[in-house]
């Protein structure tokens, strides 16, 4: 059935198609309309869950810790500030291979204070353990989140889906809904092996010491890792019943591309329209998506770009004093390549500036000049900066 | 009623200190409760000593998520009980003081506003014990504690002991009681009367502890009576509302007697103890005791 929603209503509906049982959230723009409309659910009868209404963030991720290791399917949903304040929650949601989705709608951190959108948050927790998958549209956000609990169930790990605030929270865009009966065959009903239970008594979350701690990171590691081909499978298995398909990443008019732009994201449907633009000039330019930035795709990103001359990451997020997330992430991956791209980091739209599509011809062109000269003149730039204010003008 | 289960729930071999006053309250909490029961623990001393990998003293199902949480894990693991047809299942938390009335605090009050079905109990030895003796809202006025140190100036803690149970009657719990490990019965009898009923309910159990309060290993349980029959820790239940002393010292014994055997208290003058003996013939007041 196909329907005009917001992406906020999206990732509701998908978490309401998972039939999840405990949902346990805390409001925070631009998320809000997220659990408003998972609140209406239940109100309705249309959703037979318990609505946990906690103090904060902190409980939020904390009590569906505690229902998901009773073995019940649980869902959360945050953006920014509350997700810096359920991070210290997340590393241990991840460490007791706890299967919990979450929804990131992705706004920017305080200071200064602003609620519109960046990646930032969901950047700052990479580290956490959680699978990061970020989404285009709406109907990727619907289909992701629904997807995201069955990888979660499989690999025991928690899943993150990101998306951007307001450009998708709040803005209605048509979308496929599945069926009920048809998310019902695709997601089996929740299975936690080692669940609380006084028939079988479990202890979860013991201390770890020195001489274990190390195996239980590295175990956690290797989940982590081999979650790409979970991420994959039922990416297929989904676009098997479904008919979409959403990759590890995706690749757009790259095969034989010079110059490639890689971003993750909503801004991805922009830079699509300038490699369309680009390309009807003859230029070889195309477009890497990452879908998942966790699993990080050393692989399959190397591969994609080994062809290309130069790649321009266009990101949100930045980590001070070093470069964007996406930028150092891929730099990582290309480190021992046998053949390798010059790589441009540009920043952009942070908190919630909106990526012009001149913009986004500026990366291009840089790129394509790096491509030509075999040199990069400026390896991390932020574009649509107010020169002046900062002091790099007079 | 005074037939207590001999089934030890809680291990022995664990690693807490000799005449942990903890270990006691869990152990009588455990005896009250039984089997069907799952345990939600936060950070601290009974975490460290119950489950170093790959070892645990935990005969039922048992969970740690972080030190500031566990009463929001416990109304999670409830709400999943709740979905899965398992209402006979009873949830109970077991955390510190520091867990409790300082950083659990936040997440105290949403599950007992909430009146999510949790029995609370919260084992006070008056200071963050596991770390080394750092002083807590729960540790008692005038307590050298290694972060209220006897100096020059200074006099040890310089704030009295946070009321918990006033907190948590505050917000309307079905049922809250204060108990003491050297009063088993009672403590027992306490803890099934929370676990019978629907609804948060709170235990707030004094627990002295050697280590940190510097006595001798096998002075607990006599330190623990001395808080009660000096009255500067007395044992009452509140249900629905209504107060009852469980226990009415005969004749309260001077504050001095509990104070003077305790190293934590050492530094006190006679004019300190004097003030002690003040407030608590004042607390002895507010509640009903000669």
């Amino acid at each position: 059935m196909k329907k005009f929603i917001t992406g906020n209503e999206a990732a509701a509906i998908g978490a309401k198609l998972a039939r999840v049982k405990v949902i346990s959230a805390y409001p925070i723009t631009p998320q809000t309309t997220i659990v408003e409309k998972l609140s209406e659910f239940v109100a309705n009868g249309e959703l037979d869950a318990e609505y946990m209404k906690v103090e904060s963030e902190h409980s939020a991720l904390s009590a569906c810790i505690g229902a998901a290791a009773t073995g019940v399917r649980t869902f959360t949903a945050t953006s920014s500030q509350g997700l810096m304040l359920m991070s210290e929650i997340m590393f241990v949601a991840s460490g007791l291979r706890l299967p919990i989705v979450m929804t990131n709608v992705n706004r920017s951190l305080s200071a200064p204070l602003n609620i519109w959108c960046d990646q930032q948050d969901s950047i700052a927790v990479r580290d956490s353990g959680w699978i990061q998958l970020y989404c285009e549209n709406n109907q990727e956000i619907i289909d992701s989140t629904i997807q995201a609990f069955r990888i979660a169930e499989e690999t025991l790990l928690p899943v993150m889906v990101c998306f951007d605030g307001y450009i998708l929270s709040h803005t209605t865009e048509p979308v496929d809904i599945p069926e009920q009966d048809e998310v019902d065959k695709f997601l089996p009903p929740y299975k936690y092996p080692y669940s609380l239970d006084p028939e079988h008594p479990v202890t979860i979350g013991a201390v770890g010491v020195p001489d274990f701690y190390e195996e239980f990171r590295y175990m956690l590691q290797k989940a982590m890792l081999e979650s790409r081909g979970k991420i994959l499978e039922v990416g297929q298995a989904f676009n098997k019943q479904f008919g979409r398909e959403h990759g590890l990443i995706e690749c757009y008019r790259s095969d034989d591309a010079e110059v490639l732009l890689l971003t993750m994201g909503s801004l991805s449907g922009s830079v699509k329209e300038v490699v369309d633009e680009y390309r009807g000039h003859g230029e070889r330019v195309g477009l890497v998506k990452v879908r998942t930035f966790r699993p990080f795709l050393a692989k399959e990103l190397a591969e994609a770009l080994s062809n290309a001359k130069a790649v321009a990451v266009l990101e949100k997020d930045f980590s001070p004093g070093s470069t964007g997330a996406l930028f150092s992430d891929l730099s990582g991956a290309l480190a021992n390549a046998k053949k390798s791209p010059l790589l441009l980091n540009f920043i952009c739209g942070l908190g919630g500036r909106d990526v012009s599509v001149n913009q986004i011809r500026e990366a291009a062109k840089a790129a394509m000049e790096a491509a030509k000269t075999g040199e990069v003149k400026e390896a991390v730039r932020w574009l649509g900066l107010r020169e002046t204010m900062v002091g790099l003008k007079p | 009623m005074n037939q207590i289960s001999e089934e030890e729930l809680l291990a022995p071999g664990h690693r807490a200190c000799p005449g942990c006053g903890n270990v006691l309250a869990i152990r009588y909490a455990l005896k009250a409760l039984g089997k069907n029961i799952i345990v939600c623990a936060p950070t601290g001393c009974m975490e460290v000593v119950t489950t170093p990998y790959p070892e645990t003293a935990w005969r039922v199902p048992w969970i740690h998520v972080a030190f500031e949480n566990v009463a929001a894990v416990a109304s999670g693991v409830q709400a999943g009980l709740k979905k899965l047809g398992k209402r006979d299942i009873k949830v109970v938390a077991i955390g510190g003081d520091g867990g409790t009335v300082d950083i659990g605090l936040q997440a105290l009050s949403g599950m007992v506003e909430r009146n999510d079905n949790v029995v609370y109990i919260c084992t006070d030895n008056e200071a963050y014990m596991n770390t080394g003796i750092q002083r807590s809202g729960s540790t008692p006025f005038a307590a050298w504690t290694t972060t209220t140190p006897v100096g020059k100036v200074k006099r040890g803690e310089d704030r009295p002991k946070k009321n918990m149970l006033a907190i948590i009657n505050a917000h309307g719990a079905p049922y809250i009681a204060a108990a003491s490990i050297g009063y088993p019965f009672d403590l027992i009898k306490k803890v099934k009367k929370a676990a019978s009923i629907e609804g948060s309910t709170y235990i707030h159990a004094h627990c002295p502890c050697g280590p940190g309060w510097r006595f001798d290993s096998s002075k607990t349980i006599e330190i623990a009576k001395l808080a009660v029959l000096t009255g500067i820790w007395n044992l009452y239940e509140i249900e629905r509302g209504e107060f009852k002393l469980t226990f009415k010292p005969p004749k309260r014994r001077p504050v001095a007697d509990y104070l003077k055997v305790q190293g934590r208290f050492r530094h006190l003058t006679d004019e300190e103890i004097a003030e002690i003996q003040r407030m608590v013939d004042e607390e002895c007041k507010r509640l009903g005791i000669e």
